[in-house]
């Protein structure tokens, strides 16, 4: 059991998140604008998610917590 | 379940004023990261340089200088001199390391200073929109090299760690990446060694990051790390230029 938190008003929308997942659950929520004017990234499979921590490690404005 | 990853207690809880996808950030982690892990936050003293990183003494939780523009190891040296048992860094880019900062960061390592030096290279002045750096590549397109830097007239990029680790007082110099989770480890390992060789007053500790500038590079955040991992490594290969036997862990 694992699970990833974003802090989405940190986020810019880079994507480095995306890349580096290996569970390819990381994706831009392309529906939703947050304060900074960016779609933020998230997960919506999070039973995939085996807490790694690879996109927290790569997003360059510590937008991700990491629980398992 | 348990907290895996969470946010460094090294770095104050703003928001970074960098481009999204800026590898900046991900470099003031490690930072951070190290400070925090080996306790040496309380006592550390971080010098801010000229660049795009200019006001990151509002983002490290410990005591930082501003320096003018090149002359961050100069400040370091005096900070370090007065303060023997301070951990002091110094905190660069290519262009304020390599361009107008050239003879301080010689100097500086000549003299064995007890400080260490992250620089920072992305191969490129970021906060000025973009000019051409000493760093720049061959054939790079830039505000001011538009048709790529010609080698004729603009000359060859300088290896800042090669040549560094010809000075004896340089103990430990070496070149990361931070394009991948495996390379962020070994660049965390790196600033981790370079801090534990000034604890131990061994002299002067140098760690260069390869870092990308997506906004004035003209590329995505995620194709940049790609451009560093291929053309930028080609001209500065990643690894160990001096100290790789040190042996610092406590
Ligand atoms: C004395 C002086 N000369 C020139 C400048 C303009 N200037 C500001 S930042 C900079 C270069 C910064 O490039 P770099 O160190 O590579 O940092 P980056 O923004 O790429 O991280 C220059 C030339 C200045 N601020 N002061
Ligand atoms: S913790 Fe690992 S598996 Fe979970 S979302 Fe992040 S990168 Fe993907
Ligand atoms: S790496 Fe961080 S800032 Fe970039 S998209 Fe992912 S969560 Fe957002
Ligand atoms: S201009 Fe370049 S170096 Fe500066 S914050 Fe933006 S991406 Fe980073
Ligand atoms: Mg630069």
């Amino acid at each position: 059991m694992a699970r990833v938190e974003f802090r989405e008003d940190r986020c810019k929308g880079c994507g480095l998140c995306v890349e580096v997942c290996p569970k390819h659950i990381v994706a831009m929520r392309c529906d939703v604008l947050n304060a900074k004017g960016f779609h933020p990234a998230g997960v919506e499979a999070m039973d995939q998610c085996i807490g790694c921590a690879f996109c927290a490690i790569m997003c360059p404005d510590e937008v991700i917590q990491v629980e398992k | 379940m348990a907290l895996v990853y969470q946010r460094t207690c090294g770095l104050l809880d703003v928001p970074f004023h960098y481009c999204p996808g800026c590898t900046h950030g991900i470099v003031h982690k490690l930072v951070a990261e190290v400070l925090c892990e080996l306790g040496l936050l309380d006592g550390a003293i971080g010098v801010s340089s000229v660049g795009c990183t200019y006001n990151n003494y509002e983002y490290f939780a410990c005591d930082m200088q501003q320096a003018a523009h090149g002359r961050a190891p100069a400040v370091a040296t005096g900070i370090k001199r007065v303060l023997p048992d301070a951990t002091v860094f110094t905190y660069q880019g290519d262009g304020d390391l390599a361009a107008i900062g050239t003879a301080e960061i010689v100097h500086a390592a000549a003299r064995g200073e007890r400080i260490t030096t992250v620089f920072v290279n992305n191969a490129i002045y970021g906060m000025t929109s973009g000019q051409m750096a000493p760093t720049t590549l061959v054939g790079q397109v830039t505000t001011t090299s538009p048709y790529g830097r010609d080698a004729a007239t603009q000359g060859f990029p300088i290896n800042v760690s090669e040549m560094l680790a010809t000075l004896r007082g340089a103990v430990y110099v070496e070149r990361v990446s931070v394009t991948s989770v495996k390379g962020i480890r070994a660049a965390k390992k790196a600033i981790r060694k370079a801090f534990l060789v000034q604890r131990k007053g061994l002299g002067f500790s140098f760690v260069e990051v390869l870092s990308t500038c997506p906004t004035n590079w003209g590329l995505s955040p995620v194709e940049s790390l790609k451009w560093v991992d291929t053309a930028m490594q080609e001209q500065y290969p990643l690894g160990v230029f001096k100290g790789a036997d040190l042996e610092v862990e406590p």
